[in-house]
């Protein structure tokens, strides 16, 4: 990877406490728990580092930690998608079934 | 393969568009099951420009680990009944968080020392603070699961441990940032970690859990942001911040809607210190009065309105579906109805809603707090079941009270109140609420979900 300067990484960072604050503010609280499993799902964005890792690895100490934070991060991104789909599925206005 | 950073820098840049929308859609329920789609498109982006990456290999491993992980997650997500979510999004946040501290050793273990200052200070942010997130969340699912005890766990001097493992840890922590380049000083400083968050989390109550699942969900995503400062990664860094915003903002909505600061919630051992405080009860000659569903069905079904207050009680009885059975009955004479939902209902931020709204209730009757409050005193009916404390009056009135200025439900203000529960119990907080004493309040006792069934009969015989 490139290498970036701190200071632009501290930059990009500042700005991402405030939009995600901006962002977050107008979730109703009806959909609080889904906004729950849906950034659990965001924070399965570590499956890129356990990639790299794995990927990138030649030693065994670090092909088996990298396995496991692969392993566990996949459960993350899965799992949390597909939570936060079967929850949002059940959101409607009116069931189609009542008379 | 792309071999081009500029071209991973771009594709990456449309993944964090992807989630910044994904969140933006969360806005309203209409379009938010989209919003996760584009998140799914996103993520999926993200992935497959990493594997593209020149010089990745290890295939074999890659494949297996991201398949057994995902049949995990599958199943895990398939089968979790709605009552259990909270403890699910404490697993997945956990393994989030696990996986965070587990990448920052391998880098660290990979440069062997040489590290620059700013990421060997990422490396020990993201192993501490993943680490705690990993081992807090999994005692949050054992005690949601109830594998251990949904009542705060604690010993002498726990508050002390607790600050000489932190402390132990941290001083590691600044071992390693001045220079310590052996690999066991990070693992001891994970293994410190680990150690603090089951004891972190071991004295916190079972009705604490919706503050503490929000507080690991922001320190699962500001490990994962630490990691995307070792992995120069913007991607990372930008994805872990939002989530850390998001738990953040909801750990702070919590504690205020139990009128109580984050620390007096992770240190306090509520339930177990402060049972039976309260003041002294006054004896005032007052008593409660027991009801029929017969009477009730009489009451609801010459009402205008009825505002259904629901509690953890109601999902305990699994009564939800008959709960929409009863509203929909109500809804067919004519009879506007509408769900208050306090904040903190349920076991995590906004789980009385998804359960309700599995048992098919329509969203927009589902109201917020402050959306409902001002409409009791124009309400006929407000029926309470399986809530306490959220609707106890003392929060207004009594300042000895321990939930004084706690913001509640005002169903006080309602014409008639019926207050569905099992016995005379309190609630979490250990405390008698006067609502119950009210003239225009009665008490229907009894398993709430046979009390509805019960109460379906008499309405449609009325």
């Amino acid at each position: 990877m490139t290498e970036i300067s701190l200071v632009v990484e501290l930059t990009v960072l500042v700005l991402a406490i405030f939009l995600g604050f901006e962002v977050i503010s107008k979730v109703p609280t009806m959909l609080h728990t889904p906004l729950m499993s849906g950034t659990n799902f965001i924070h399965g964005i570590v499956i890129v580092g356990a990639i790299m890792v794995l990927g990138f690895a030649d030693d065994s100490f670090t092909k088996a930690i990298g396995f496991v934070a692969m392993v566990l991060a996949s459960a993350n991104v899965v799992g949390g998608w597909f939570v936060t789909d079967r929850m949002l599925e059940m959101f409607k206005r009116r069931p189609e079934d009542r008379k | 393969m792309i071999s081009d950073p500029d071209v991973v820098g771009l594709l990456y840049l449309v993944s964090i568009v992807c989630f910044i929308l994904a969140l933006k859609f969360l806005s309203s329920p209409k379009h938010a099951r989209r919003g996760n789609w584009v998140g799914g498109i996103g993520m999926v982006i993200a992935i497959a420009t990493t594997l593209a990456l020149d010089g990745i290999s290890n295939w074999l491993l890659i494949v297996v680990g991201g398949l057994i992980g995902s049949v995990i997650g599958i199943v895990g997500a398939r089968t979790v009944k709605m009552t259990a979510m909270p403890q699910m999004v404490a697993l997945f946040n956990g393994v989030g968080g696990g996986a965070a501290a587990l990448v920052a050793l391998s880098e660290f273990h990979v440069s062997s020392g040489d590290l620059a200052g700013e990421e060997i200070v990422s490396v020990v942010l993201s192993a501490l603070i993943g680490s705690i997130s990993f081992s807090g969340s999994m005692i949050a699912f054992a005690k949601l699961q109830e594998l251990l005890s949904g009542r705060p766990i604690v010993f002498a001097g726990q508050n002390i441990v607790n600050v000489a493992m932190l402390g132990g840890a941290a001083a590691l922590g600044v071992a390693l940032i001045a220079g310590a380049d052996e690999q066991w000083v990070l693992i001891g400083l994970i293994v410190l970690a680990l150690v603090f968050g089951v004891m972190f989390v071991l004295p916190i109550g079972g009705a604490d859990m919706p503050v503490v699942i929000s507080l690991l969900n922001a320190f699962t995503g500001l490990a994962a942001s630490a990691t995307g400062f070792v992995l120069n990664s913007l991607l990372l860094i930008v994805a872990g911040m939002l989530v850390g915003a998001s738990g953040t903002l909801l750990t702070l909505l919590m504690a205020k809607a139990m009128n109580r600061s984050v620390a007096n919630v992770l240190f306090g051992a509520f339930g177990q210190v402060q049972t039976g405080a309260g003041g002294p009860r006054v004896d005032d000659g007052r008593t409660v009065r027991a009801t029929s569903p017969e009477d009730v069905a009489v009451q609801l079904s010459f009402a205008r309105k009825v505002v259904v207050v629901p509690g953890y009680g109601l999902a305990v009885a699994q009564a939800q579906h008959d709960v929409r059975q009863l509203a929909e009955l109500l809804e067919d004479k004519g009879i506007d109805v509408a769900y208050a939902i306090h904040p903190v209902a349920g076991r995590m931020p906004g789980h009385m809603n998804v359960l309700l709204a599995e048992a098919n209730v329509p969203y927009d009757q589902l109201k917020e707090m402050d959306e409902i409050n001002p409409e009791f005193p124009q309400t006929d009916v407000a029926l309470v079941i399986g809530a306490n404390d959220v609707v106890n009056p003392a929060a207004r009135s009594d300042p000895a009270s321990p939930i004084y200025g706690m913001p509640i439900l005002d169903v006080d203000k309602a014409a008639s109140v019926i207050v569905m529960k099992r016995s005379m119990a309190p609630g979490f907080a250990g405390i008698d609420n006067e609502l119950f004493l009210e003239p225009q309040t009665t008490m229907l006792f009894g398993n709430a979900k046979d009390s509805i069934v019960k109460l379906i009969a008499a309405v449609k015989a009325t």
